[in-house]
């Protein structure tokens, strides 16, 4: 009896061992060897590796990005999304169609939507270059760096405001109507209503959102990112997790790619317990 | 403090659902009113009206002297105790309290004094830092209460907020708040559809059936007098009996089975007579026979339930005396309440 809840782990164990904790202790191993490009040998070089990644201009300017990126697309994604539910909200007919509607977008896949973003600020004839050339603003996709990061961060944007909607109204809709009628008597300004009743009672939603967006911004827009390149990453903006993939599989520097990815490990492990620690203290959950 | 005065209120829905009917009463000042029906009779609907919950589809709602139709709910100087407490669970017990005060300006220290004055009242001084999710529910009930009764308000507005309240609470709250109201002497409306509630807590009841006031009265005067048969039946525990009889020439009314009464002029034809539990009672030679076939104990008395004629009915009787089942012979204790059989309207 004593081996059976280990035996029913086991599958779910498998699945983790094989497709995360491998890989990952690959990537660790590896990130202290130098590879031969062609596969014929490796060289262990300590941390060396490493020290060039901290000594590259080049890494800094990538991780710098990285951060703004990720900044403004959770942020806008966030507050976008809020703003929308807290309008919808209101609307109480033909809410279901709106959410039907939106969730349609976040079925699309982020290549797909990359690609869309492609045709969207294409040189010759996309809607939204011909746009901005309206009020003189010359947009370059893939030449210009602001530019290609102006069009990352919307198509990333547009991608992930669906899905902070529905969580976001779902969460609305699950505060208790009479907590908002007693706050109805209580306070005449909706504003000042939102800021002290709604948004503290909506911060669970928002705290998991938090971190689903910074998640989604630093991994899951690789597909956005690499389409709007157009896998010619040259003078172009770029995230961490493109700069592994282009080091690694373009330019065949398994080693440095794999000590990219072990950093970008613990940033993320770093995040997670910080936001855990600092921000889901002040959070109720009723 | 302030009288309330509804004239001709009415809610439509959009839809076309006539919640309310054309309602007017007024409620003096200081007066404790409790509006009682079975759900759906538009009594909530009423209250969230009053409250500026709900939109007032026609007529005129004055508190004070204001006609406050379009005044918003947080400018009408009132408070609302809802049903499931509705406080804010990310706030402290007196931050709760505090924020309707906070929020018209009032300063720290004066919202600091305010509400320690309300926490002894309640006897709530000892949980004012604890967040509403760390209390029982008769607690969260007083902090209801509470927030209500810092604002100082002109109105209180009660919505049945005893109902998730287990029995032995509900008795004691029952008692705790009619007095608080006594003391600070504030007009409260209070909704309910417990009979018991309404009965004695009101000073006046108003009886709401399909979105029309039944009857306006002090229960006493709705217990003796209703005004209806609906009235009859939803007031009292257990109901009255309402019989089926008909009136001859003469101006006596003939139940089926054998019981003939006097009834007033101008009742012709088919009429109910109501008759309440305890105004019948055993005699050897009585007015009428019924047929028992259950007694229910209910300490204090016992009731009989039987049949005359094939119409059910039900009689109190105290414990001090022996019943059986089988045939029994009752008499009268008063004169029925007679209602037209087709309206239902007492005659």
């Amino acid at each position: 009896m004593k081996w059976l809840p280990i035996l029913l782990l086991l599958p779910q164990l498998l699945i983790i061992a094989i497709f995360f904790y491998w890989p990952a202790a690959h990537a660790v191993q590896s990130s202290f060897y130098l590879q031969d490009p062609f596969g014929f040998g490796s060289t262990f070089v300590g941390w060396e590796n490493y020290a060039d990644l901290f000594g590259s201009a080049e890494y800094r300017k990538v991780a710098w990005f990285t951060v703004i990126f990720t900044l403004l697309v959770t942020f806008l994604s966030l507050a976008i999304a809020l703003l929308l539910a807290v309008k919808a909200d209101n609307v109480l007919h033909g809410a279901k169609t709106y959410r039907t509607l939106l969730m349609w977008v976040y079925a699309v896949a982020p290549p797909v939507a990359g690609f869309i973003g492609l045709i969207m600020f294409d040189q010759t004839f996309g809607p939204l270059t011909r746009l901005f050339g309206q009020f003189g603003w010359d947009f370059v996709l893939g030449v210009n760096f602001n530019d290609t990061a102006f069009a990352m961060v919307l198509v990333s944007v547009w991608k992930q405001v669906p899905v902070n909607f529905i969580f976001f109204l779902s969460g609305l809709q699950s505060i208790p109507r009479s907590v908002r009628e007693a706050a109805l008597i209580d306070n005449r300004s909706g504003m000042s209503r939102f800021w002290d009743i709604t948004f503290p009672l909506l911060a669970p939603t928002g705290f998991f959102l938090l971190i689903t967006n910074i998640t989604y911004a630093l991994f899951d827009t690789f597909g956005v990112v690499d389409t709007l390149v157009k896998g010619e990453p040259g003078n172009n903006p770029m995230t961490l997790v493109y700069k592994v993939y282009v080091d690694g599989f373009r330019g065949n520097d398994l080693g440095g790619s794999s000590a990219q990815s072990v950093i970008l490990m613990v940033l993320v492990l770093a995040l997670t317990v910080f936001q855990f620690r600092l921000v889901e203290r002040r959070i109720h959950y009723t | 403090m302030a009288q309330v005065t509804l004239d001709s209120i009415r809610k439509v829905y959009p839809n076309g659902f006539e919640a309310v009917q054309p309602s007017s009463f007024d409620i003096p000042d200081g007066e404790f009113v409790v509006l009682v029906g079975p759900s759906g009779c538009g009594k909530s609907t009423l209250l969230r009206m009053i409250a500026g919950l709900e939109d007032i589809s026609e007529g005129a709602l004055s508190i004070g002297d204001r006609v406050v139709n379009d005044v918003d709910p947080a400018d009408r100087n009132i408070a609302m105790v809802f049903q499931n407490y509705a406080l804010y669970p990310h706030m402290t017990v007196a931050k709760n309290m505090g924020y309707g005060l906070k929020n018209r300006g009032t300063s720290k220290v004066e919202i600091e004094r305010k509400v320690a004055e309300a926490a002894e009242m309640l006897d709530l001084t000892h949980l004012l830092d604890r967040r509403p999710s760390q209390l029982s529910g008769g607690q969260r009930q007083r902090v209801a209460m509470g927030r209500a009764i810092v604002r100082n308000p002109d109105l209180f507005l009660f919505d049945e907020p005893l109902s998730n309240l287990d029995a032995k609470l509900r008795n004691q709250m029952r008692i705790e708040i009619r007095a608080l109201q006594r003391r600070l002497g504030v007009t409260a409306i209070y909704v309910t559809h417990d009979q018991v509630e309404a009965m004695t807590m009101a000073d006046r009841i108003i009886v709401l059936n399909g979105g029309v006031i039944e009857q306006i009265g002090t229960p006493t005067e709705i217990y003796e007098n209703p005004a209806s048969t609906f009235v009859a039946g939803f007031m009292g525990a257990p109901p009255m009996n309402l019989l089926k009889a008909s009136v001859d020439g003469a101006g006596r009314a003939h139940v089926e089975g054998g019981l003939a009464v006097e009834v007033p002029a101008g009742a012709t034809g088919d009429v109910l007579l109501g008759i309440r539990p305890e105004d019948l009672e055993l005699a050897d030679t009585g007015d009428l026979q019924i047929d028992v076939q259950i007694i229910e104990e209910l300490g204090a008395i016992r009731l009989m339930h039987g049949q005359i004629a094939g119409q059910e009915i039900s009689v109190a009787v105290p414990k001090d005396q022996p019943c059986s089942t089988g045939a029994v012979s009752l008499r009268l204790k008063t004169v029925p309440h007679v209602f037209d059989a087709a309206t239902g309207r007492r005659l």
